[in-house]
């Protein structure tokens, strides 16, 4: 029996910056939607649990909404803002390319074989998803910070 | 240590032909039944225009390390014996030309994502295991073998040949399992040869396994965990494109196609 040791890369598979250069900007989007996708989770919870504080009288909750009232408040909520946007644009995508429409049609291949699923179109798609996340990040600053 | 190639050293260049270029390669070694060392070993080699990774990888064996170990057999892209990282990147030894590279120096690496043998062979048991899992074969009631005519055929039109041929391309040489994120982390994810391959059967109007196929990767380490991060269809050699076959087949399991 072969040993099991180094038959899987693990967590470097997933967050070595090399694998993007590698792979494409398809793999930053797959990254990209784990990350905002647990960032979103984890924001959400503590989203209920921050406007609960609405129970405990005006005083309490006017204390807790001053948490995000400082200069790290303001971009951890730009920071949201940019997670919300590119999770949703590129959750869109993955959700029409997961039907099975946009990823191209089966054909006889030819050399040098370029694959059809990986295209022009999707890599548009999310270039213009993270064009959106971070046109949203900066009007959000610019509202949060004048 | 870097071994000189004998083709590039002065005293015998008048009896060989010389080449005119060279490159370093560094090979990676280990021999994980043994212990867990892991070191890359140097050799100056000659090129030319067409030598491949795996005709340099050759040239080491024969002329100054004859222990390196590798797998190969067709050295054309066929057999699917002879993928591994080089440079980096994940590609089939055979089929990768070292002048198209673009470096003096060309590491080659065994494959991420599977145990290691020794030096650059890696275990395919589990992607076997998989392949075989989503039954890769024409499934019938009844048989090419008839009781009147003797031998018939499972007739095929090229307009449906068209459908999968770019499916059965697949050499099983593993690099898309290699690449895949899912793989990294997940020890008992199908991988997308296995999937590609049932996207195959299913396809091929002859089949009639559908039902069996689907319930096979409709299960919690099957199909849905692909997120499509492409990263198979950008390494296969053989434009089998399996996140195509992926995508298309989750089509059947939302009802999409039928
Ligand atoms: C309209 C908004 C949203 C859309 C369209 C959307 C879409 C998606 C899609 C399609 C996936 C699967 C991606 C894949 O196959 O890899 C996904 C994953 C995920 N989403 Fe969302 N989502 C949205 C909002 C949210 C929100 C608000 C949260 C958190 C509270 C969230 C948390 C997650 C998590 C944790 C994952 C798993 C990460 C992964 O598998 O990569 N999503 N989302
Ligand atoms: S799908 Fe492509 S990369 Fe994967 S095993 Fe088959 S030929 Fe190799
Ligand atoms: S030696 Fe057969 S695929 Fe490379």
């Amino acid at each position: 029996m072969e040993r099991e040791t180094g038959a899987r890369e693990g967590l470097k598979g997933w967050l070595h910056p090399g694998k993007i250069g590698k792979f494409g900007i398809e793999r930053l989007a797959w990254l990209l939607m784990r990350l905002t996708g647990l960032g979103l989770l984890a924001y959400f919870i503590g989203h209920i649990y921050e406007t609960s504080h609405i129970l405990d009288g005006k005083a309490v909750w006017d204390k807790s909404l001053e948490m995000t009232q400082t200069t790290e408040g303001h971009l951890f909520l730009a920071l949201v803002i940019g997670m919300c946007v590119f999770h949703t644009g590129n959750g869109i995508r993955l959700l029409i390319a997961q039907m099975g429409y946009g990823i191209g049609k089966a054909e006889r291949p030819d050399y040098p074989y370029k694959p059809q699923s990986i295209n022009m179109k999707g890599k548009a798609c999310i270039y213009a998803t993270l064009g959106m996340a971070a046109l949203a990040m900066w009007y959000g600053m610019a509202v949060m910070f004048t | 240590m870097v071994t000189i190639h004998p083709k590039l050293s002065n005293e015998l260049s008048q009896t060989v032909v010389s080449s005119t270029k060279s490159v370093k390669l560094k090979i990676k070694r280990s021999n994980p039944n043994v212990n867990s060392d892991e070191k890359f070993d140097e050799f100056v080699v000659p090129i030319e225009k067409w030598t491949t990774v795996l005709d340099s990888l050759l040239d080491v064996k024969s002329y100054l390390d004859h222990s390196v170990g590798i797998r190969y057999s067709c050295r054309q892209a066929s057999c699917g014996s002879c993928g591994m990282k080089i440079n980096g990147k994940l590609g089939l030894a055979c089929f990768t030309k070292i002048s198209e590279l673009d470096s003096d120096t060309v590491t080659v690496e065994p494959m991420d994502n599977y145990p290691v043998v020794r030096d650059l062979v890696v275990n395919f048991d589990r992607m076997i295991n998989n392949h075989k899992k989503i039954m890769p074969y024409v499934i019938r009631e009844d048989s090419e073998i008839d009781a009147e005519s003797g031998v018939r055929e499972f007739l095929q039109s090229p307009k449906n040949v068209e459908k999968y041929i770019q499916f059965s391309n697949c050499i099983k040489c593993g690099l898309c399992n290699s690449a895949c994120p899912t793989m990294a982390m997940d020890k008992s994810f199908v991988g997308p040869q296995a999937l590609a391959q049932a996207y195959r059967y299913i396809a091929d109007d002859r089949d009639k396994g559908k039902n069996k196929r689907l319930k096979i990767i409709d299960e919690s380490h099957g199909i849905w965990r692909c997120h499509f991060a492409g990263s198979c269809s950008q390494v296969c050699p053989k434009g089998v494109d399996p996140a195509m076959g992926i995508q298309l087949l989750r089509g059947y399991l939302l009802g999409i196609r039928d």
